[in-house]
């Protein structure tokens, strides 16, 4: 209301021909003037955005029709790069490992997260310190993390020279190995989401299914996992973009390696672009990333809407 | 559920509600092997780190008998941690404020400026969380060199500001959302400006959220591991992180030092974890909510 005071108060009292529409022009100008303010808060935020994440990601797409090396001109070359991917085997492979990467996420840190989370509800004592000691490696950045597995996976100081395993330089374990360090990063975050959407579910619930002689196992199925799916969705949601998008762990464990063994998309490009210069290759690259991201959404959006599901 | 018709008066659902809740003892195994699968590895590189790289190779998994706290000395120098840490303290303190800033400013205005077109606002800022740092990376960099923005502390502050300002202000805004409306008319009407609004009324109620925003802002950009690798170059300038990458990539196969070096740096944000570890857990619980 502040805004609009100065413009009514114009209104001028002799000539009551159009009393109505003067007041109507008055308001619509305060409006426009408290929607010209509104966005000059938003200005920071699109000012930024637009710099760094609108403005690249637009000239990615432009870029990823070129053969750019990432110096001098750029030349248009039609869908040459998109249609070099489906010959690469490269990016077959890393594509591959990537569907690999979202099955295994999809099952092993999920399932750990999804139990840890059920027992912690279950707790009376303790439970702040489990909570705590869990959550710990998610908040340790992931170039520690990576040192401190590659001290314990080490073939010459570690459980590696226990077992007698190469397990990062062994072409057959080495991208399992990558997925263990980074599942240990992470389960702590999906026990604590899941906790706090546990924690939600209404008691009586257990306590009806308690009566009708339900045993844990049997409540975790049919009472809390039904309860928690928006978050079980959103988290899956989630875990799959995120798997097409791993990079930190490979790049700092195996760059890679061995012999492409665990090579994915995000490092394949990071590769192309900043050492092969193929930077025309890797925007296309991250053009598909970003598709896939997209029809992940959209596929999540549309399910959500069609079967009501509420986050 | 519907089977059994047990009366409510009887006082069996207390005791079966119990019996429900009081864990087996198999939960408690489950709950301590997986609190060793956490703390375990964090464990033994806090014991190599005071060993030495001699007793790393005979006996992998032992217990420091004699503490080399000298590790602790060498590796920050070795590392040049110094000034790592000089560097990450500019580039979290820039980022959080810079975030705190550009996301509260925007909150503001889509939860009380009726911003024309909030809707379509809201839908961007859910695109950009979305949207993968792969699709912009490659020509952000080459802009960044063009800009002179390249290997300095401020780009890459932009870059942070950027990334994390659409989820804060995501999160921002349904904190001021539940600010009563009457609160702020009132200040208007006693003739505050916007400014005056969202300093003195919004800003004393919805702190919490500003804390949150700034200590998931600090890890964040203290973690943060490609961007970093990808626009600083020059050691000087190199974040912790990249600092200590750099040293565990480098000549150095002293795993004792490395393990030094990793522990000084984990030990400040662990230390900020457990101090304000409620609302470090909000805040990522937020995240993983969906905002």
């Amino acid at each position: 209301m502040a805004f609009s005071g100065g413009a009514t108060t114009t209104a001028d009292p002799v000539t009551p021909v159009f009393p109505a529409r003067r007041a109507d022009v008055g308001r619509r100008r305060a409006k426009r003037r408290r929607g010209l303010i509104a966005w000059l808060f938003m200005l920071p935020l699109v000012a930024v955005n637009l710099l760094v994440i609108a403005g690249p990601g637009v000239m990615s797409l432009y870029y990823s029709f070129t053969d750019w090396t990432g110096i001098g001109a750029a030349n248009f070359i039609g869908f040459d790069n998109y249609r070099k991917m489906f010959h690469d085997n490269a990016f077959g492979e890393a594509f591959l490992h990537n569907v690999w990467w979202t099955i295994f996420f999809l099952i092993i840190p999920m399932s750990m997260g999804l139990f840890g989370a059920f027992l912690l509800s279950r707790l009376r004592r303790f439970l702040t310190l489990f909570r705590v000691v869990y959550f710990i490696p998610y908040i340790v950045a992931s170039v520690v993390s990576a040192s401190i597995w590659q001290n314990l996976l080490s073939p010459e100081h570690g459980i590696g020279k226990l077992l007698g395993v190469n397990f990062l330089g062994n072409g057959s374990t080495a991208l399992a190995s990558v997925a263990v360090v980074n599942t240990w990063s992470w389960w702590g975050f999906l026990v604590i989401v899941f906790l706090a959407a546990m924690q939600a579910v209404n008691p009586s619930l257990y306590e009806a299914s308690a009566l009708d002689g339900a045993n844990s196992w049997q409540q975790f199925w049919h009472v809390t996992l039904p309860s928690i799916r928006p978050t079980l969705m959103f988290l899956g949601l989630m875990t799959i973009i995120w798997s097409f998008l791993v990079f930190d762990y490979i790049y700092i464990l195996t760059q890679g390696g061995p012999a492409g063994a665990t090579e994915v998309l995000s490092t394949l490009q990071y590769r192309d672009a900043f050492e092969n210069q193929q930077a025309g290759y890797a925007a296309s690259i991250g053009v598909v990333l970003a598709l896939i991201s997209g029809i992940v959404v959209g596929a999540y959006q549309m399910l959500r809407r069609r079967r009501g599901w509420e986050i | 559920m519907t089977s059994t018709a047990v009366p409510i008066e009887r006082p069996r659902p207390r005791r079966a509600a119990g019996n429900a809740r009081a864990p087996h003892p198999a939960f408690y195994l489950v709950l301590v092997v997986l609190f060793a699968f956490a703390l375990g590895p964090i464990v033994i590189f806090l014991f190599n780190s005071l060993r030495t790289q001699s007793q790393l190779a005979t006996d992998p998994l032992g217990f420091p008998t004699h503490p080399q706290w000298h590790n602790f000395l060498d590796a920050w120098r070795q590392a040049s941690m110094g000034a790592g840490f000089v560097n990450s303290a500019v580039i979290v303190a820039g980022t959080a404020a810079g975030v705190c800033v550009i996301a509260g400013c925007a909150a503001y205005a889509m939860s009380r400026l009726e911003l024309p077109g909030v809707g379509s606002a809201m839908a961007y800022l859910l695109i950009s969380t979305a949207l993968p740092v792969q699709l912009f990376l490659v020509p952000l960099f080459f802009l960044w060199t063009r800009l002179g923005l390249y290997d300095t502390l401020i780009g890459l502050i932009i870059i942070y500001w950027a990334i994390f300002s659409p989820f804060a202000t995501l999160l921002l805004r349904s904190f001021m959302i539940s600010v009563p409306r009457d609160y702020d008319d009132a200040a208007r009407i006693d003739g505050a400006s916007e400014w005056g609004v969202l300093f003195r009324i919004i800003l004393p109620i919805a702190w919490p959220g500003f804390l949150t925003v700034a200590l998931v802002a600090s890890l964040s950009a203290y973690n943060e591991f490609l961007l970093a690798v990808t626009f600083i170059q020059t050691n000087d300038r190199m974040p912790i992180s990249t600092t200590f990458f750099s040293f565990q990539q480098g000549y150095t196969q002293n795993y004792a030092l490395i393990s030094a070096s990793g522990v000084i740096m984990l030990a400040p944000m662990v230390a900020l974890f457990l101090l304000l570890q409620r609302r470090f857990v909000d805040g990522i619980t937020a995240a993983g909510l969906g905002g």
